[in-house]
């Protein structure tokens, strides 16, 4: 089976966001940048395809070289090979275009992305991806087996999760659940000395797709401050909420 | 020309989030003066979305179970039959599916967890929220036909009451290798995407066998129950109820968190709730800072208080 990982190069969840040149620009100025976590659980469990069903698994990611070292990342914690397709990721559709490209080119049976980022949370890839490949498509995963050409996923959905019978080729928008936090892999030494050894292949991408595009960022009002209500005055509490708030 | 929304329904009666994304399509083809077609599947009172300014319905009852790509294709004939030029979704689980299959099938930009009406109309700019709720991204959609995905809760319901021409719509419908082999659902239990009120508790709270009060605070208020990322990784309670960034978002009227101290990530995916609330014993947690009331008090000793008090006062005012 091969396999293919998409992988999103994001600020690390812990980031103060900030924005420059008059607020159109994500300002990366301190940043520590990771492997998007929506990603990193299908990493996780493409790991255990590798290592049980004898996958073969490439990563890829579309970005510039400063993408590089989020990608070594990947091959540290066991990807075989590594693709970055050298361009800027201006929206979700322009992202999926190149991945295509890249996919087909590969020939890949299952690929498994993020449900979506957590960076721009677009939650558009994945699907976008499937409907240009002509793949099947479950997204929100939150398990997923693989038998033969057969494919099991659970899907969660309002207020619970559907099982959902489909054939690869699939592409997958995967969350927590695909695998535990728990089972999340810190890369070792060996793997990361390993990593330096394996192949990132870069490659120029197709014609440029976007259909959308970030005009200007705006960050949320400042709140007031907190108003604090003593432990033994409840009433006062359910009051502000229902007269002030007006949410109960 | 005209705009397209798709209203979803569960078991035949639309949900909120539908009726939440027609009010939406209004605004937008009364500023691009044009009429605002729903589609449905297995609608029981289709007639019910004329109250939201709605001008004529296609109803299709020619599809059983929900398949996402099924569905964005009948989306797509209907948009084509009906010329739309914007089409509107809401952002549910399943809404959220289908937007993507649809924005390649239609070619149509696509812009998700928008949360106002579009700022211009030429070029067509819309605020969406981004980096996990921590900013919110104007977006540009260029293409001739737009999906915008609205947030739930966001742009509220409003009513513009029209009669809703009804129309039968039997689309041709493709196949898909994929189908649902079974659903758990817990039918009696409020979601956190349809919630008003999401009471949400920490490792504050010492162990799972202490959410008893929670779970009857939440029933109380009529309320969905979460919690933080700590307590679904200890397994104290399902993925399912974990909120925050990797979790899921809450764009709720009210939030209250118990026993949760507000880690950026959880603060980040509750961010776009109107009004917090915070109980914790530490004045010094982060959540003081991020919400509009709190209370300095054990968890143990202030949620019995709270439930004991609000039963009261919810049987004077119902």
């Amino acid at each position: 089976m091969k396999l293919l990982v998409c992988i999103s190069h994001v600020p690390d969840t812990t980031s103060k966001i900030n924005f420059t040149e008059g607020d159109t620009k994500f300002d990366t100025n301190g940043v520590q940048y990771v492997i998007n976590p929506n990603d990193e659980f299908g990493l996780t469990r493409a790991m255990w395809f590798k290592e049980k069903q004898n996958a073969t698994v490439d990563v890829i990611s579309v970005g510039g070289a400063e993408t590089e070292p989020t990608l070594r990342k990947a091959l540290a914690i066991g990807a075989d090979a590594a693709i970055r397709v050298n361009a800027e990721a201006i929206d979700g559709h322009t992202v999926a275009t190149y991945l295509a490209a890249a996919a087909k080119e590969g020939n890949y049976d299952l690929i498994i992305a993020g449900r979506e980022s957590i960076d721009y949370n677009g939650g558009m890839v994945p699907g976008m991806l499937a409907a240009m490949l002509d793949a099947n498509f479950v997204t929100n995963c939150i398990s997923l087996e693989i038998d033969g050409t057969n494919a099991t996923a659970v899907r969660e959905i309002d207020g619970g999760k559907e099982t959902i019978s489909t054939v690869l080729p699939l592409v997958i928008g995967g969350q927590k659940g695909l695998v535990e936090e728990s089972d999340l892999r810190i890369p070792n030494m060996r793997g990361i000395m390993m990593a330096r050894k394996k192949p990132l292949t870069v490659v120029e991408p197709t014609n440029e797709a976007s259909e959308t595009h970030s005009v200007s960022f705006e960050k949320p009002a400042p709140r007031g401050a907190v108003k604090l209500v003593e432990a033994d005055n409840i009433d006062e509490l359910i009051n502000l909420l229902h007269n002030e708030a007006k949410v109960i | 020309m005209s705009v397209l929304v798709y209203t979803e329904s569960d078991q035949g009666n639309f949900k909120k989030a539908a009726l939440e994304a027609a009010s939406y399509g209004k605004a937008v083809a009364e500023a691009i003066d044009t009429n605002l077609v729903a589609l449905t599947f297995n609608a029981s009172e289709a007639s019910e979305l004329g109250t939201y300014g709605v001008e004529k319905v296609l109803n299709t009852n020619s599809v059983n179970g929900f398949n996402a790509k099924i569905y964005a294709d009948a989306i797509k004939q209907a948009a084509e039959k009906e010329g739309a030029t914007v089409v509107i979704l809401s952002a549910s689980a399943d809404s959220r599916y289908i937007a993507p299959l649809l924005a390649v099938g239609l070619k149509a930009g696509y812009a998700s967890n928008v949360v106002e009406a579009p700022l211009s109309l030429s070029p067509f700019v819309v605020k969406r929220t981004a980096f996990t709720n921590k900013a919110f991204c104007n977006t540009e959609i260029s293409t001739a036909v737009k999906i915008v995905g609205v947030s739930n809760n966001s742009f509220g319901l409003v009513e513009n009451s029209t009669t809703a021409q009804l129309e039968d719509f039997s689309p041709n419908l493709i196949t898909s290798a994929t189908t649902v082999t079974s659903i758990d659902k817990a039918s009696d239990k409020v979601t956190i995407a349809d919630a008003e009120v999401v009471v949400s508790a920490g490792r504050g709270l010492k162990g799972p066998e202490n959410w008893g009060m929670i779970e009857e605070l939440a029933d109380v208020l009529g309320a969905a129950t979460a919690c933080s990322k700590p307590v679904s990784d200890l397994g104290w309670r399902p993925h399912s109820e974990h909120v925050g960034q990797t979790g899921k978002p809450v764009a709720t009227n009210l939030y209250i968190a118990i026993g949760i101290s507000g880690a950026i990530q959880h603060l980040a995916g509750i961010n776009s709730s109107k009004i917090k609330v915070v109980i914790n014993t530490d004045p010094e947690a982060p959540f003081f800072k991020a919400a509009d009331y709190g209370i300095v008090g054990d968890a143990f000793e202030v949620v019995p208080k709270l439930i004991e008090k609000l039963k009261v006062f919810k049987a004077q005012n119902s």
